[in-house]
């Protein structure tokens, strides 16, 4: 497994105070919490950050953690010490542990080294220890994933594999377990809903039933069309001339292609609706065209001329007439 | 040996569910405290005229979600979440109007 530098994670020095820390781990957290950040690999580099905090906000793992040794470098093969021993077990966890509605994961190499000591993260509940307990029941705790679909899926249905890590109970107890789950994708779902899979969360505790798994539904970027709400959005290029004097145009949409009339007098931005085609559902969404006029490239003598004609014809055209320079003032 | 895969059908919670306080929390891991503060910061507007009788939908869910993940990860608090998630949706929507003009 490779070894994980916490303080390089972290930004800070081997030296750095439980207050330096802190202060590291609230900047990080903040600029790539999942729900917030656009960064790219936002969720994975906010979990690894977690994981460094957990480590180095705790006096006992961070001695265990120094204990290894300033020589390893990130991303180094690692394997612990001959008769490592990292300290007790603290609180008397046995193990076990399984997050809160998010499923929190130790990296490999998290688990090598603290295996014993009681892995919880910070503000999150956690059964470790708990399986004993006699006459004790408990709803199991509801799962959260997000999966990324197509437009398309959500135009004509789908159906989907995911594999899940999470808890999952047999004869030994509740452990994390890779789990593979088959859902269908409702007809009509957009992006930011939820869909709800009943007893398919965390098992219950005791009599308890299990919780529920959600999915939190996002559409992957495509090359021709957004959703905004249930609307469904496509920029169509259209030539000077067709924008001008109007035409008839072959345009693609989700459900088949079209003939679209272009209405003579269009300009750029200009939205065109097709009632009803946008995602479906019990009040379907609408389809929109935005005309974009292109230009042709004035590459030949023969282009060239043709604008030369046009500059002649529009002698009196203004295109700047509503620029005014005023100096600097609103 | 040939069994056919068993597909699961969830359903959309937006647009068939209503839950209770109860659901809420649970759903979202979070105390109801938390939940009932963030309906009086105005970040969470259920039908009903009192908490027992309360019904949120998806939408709520989703910015309890948020919320509850802010609090406990940043440390911000139930007024700070919703300025948070107000200006969130205001930079969604100018991102949208971007990508549009863009024509990207």
């Amino acid at each position: 497994m490779e070894f994980k530098d916490y303080y390089k994670v972290m930004g800070v020095e081997r030296s750095a105070t439980p207050d330096e820390i802190k202060k590291a781990h609230r900047k990080l957290a903040r600029k790539y919490h999942p729900d917030v950040s656009k960064e790219k690999n936002a969720e994975a580099r906010f979990k690894e950050i977690a994981e460094a905090y957990e480590v180095l906000r705790d006096p006992e793992k961070r001695a265990a953690y120094d204990q290894l040794g300033a020589d390893y470098q990130a991303g180094q093969d690692f394997r612990p010490p001959p008769g490592w021993n990292p300290g007790r077990a603290s609180g008397g966890a046995t193990g076990g542990h399984f997050g809160g509605a998010e499923g929190f994961d130790h990296s490999d190499f998290f688990d090598a080294i603290f295996r014993g000591m009681g892995g919880e993260p910070p503000g999150r509940g956690g059964f470790g220890g708990m399986r004993g307990g006699h006459g004790f029941d408990m709803h199991g705790q509801d799962q959260h994933a997000k999966i990324q679909i197509d437009i398309g899926d959500s135009y004509s249905g789908a159906t989907r594999k995911l594999q899940l890590r999470m808890p999952v109970e047999d004869e030994t107890g509740v452990t994390m377990q890779d789990r593979t789950i088959e859902f269908v994708i409702p007809k009509g779902i957009r992006a930011g809903q939820h869909i709800r899979l009943a007893g398919q969360g965390a098992p219950g505790i005791g009599k308890g039933s299990a919780g529920d798994l959600y999915l939190d539904v996002e559409f992957l970027p495509h090359a021709l069309y957004r959703a905004e709400g249930h609307d469904v959005y496509m920029t169509l290029p259209v030539a000077p001339w067709e924008a001008a004097l109007g035409a008839e145009v072959e345009a693609p949409t989700p459900t088949g292609e079209v003939e679209l009339k272009i209405p003579p007098g269009s300009a750029s931005g200009r939205k065109l609706r097709l009632k009803g085609r946008g995602l479906p559902g019990k009040t379907p969404g609408d389809f929109y065209f935005v005309l974009q006029v292109v230009l042709p490239a004035a590459d030949t003598d023969a282009a060239k001329k043709a604008y030369e004609n046009m500059a002649a014809t529009f002698k009196a055209f203004r295109p700047r007439a509503g620029l005014q320079n005023t100096g600097g003032k609103a | 040996m040939n069994n056919p895969t068993r597909y699961l059908a969830g359903f959309i919670l937006e647009e068939q569910d209503e839950l209770t306080l109860d659901d809420l929390c649970r759903a979202c891991a979070a105390q109801s405290d938390l939940i009932v503060d963030l309906v009086h910061e105005g970040l969470l507007a259920p039908v009903g005229p009192a908490p027992e009788l309360w019904r949120f939908t998806g939408v709520h869910l989703h910015r309890a979600t948020v919320a509850v993940r802010l609090q406990r990860d940043l440390g911000v608090n139930p007024a700070g979440a919703a300025l948070a998630l107000e200006l969130m949706d205001e930079l969604d929507s100018l991102r949208a109007q971007l990508s549009r003009l863009q024509g990207s």
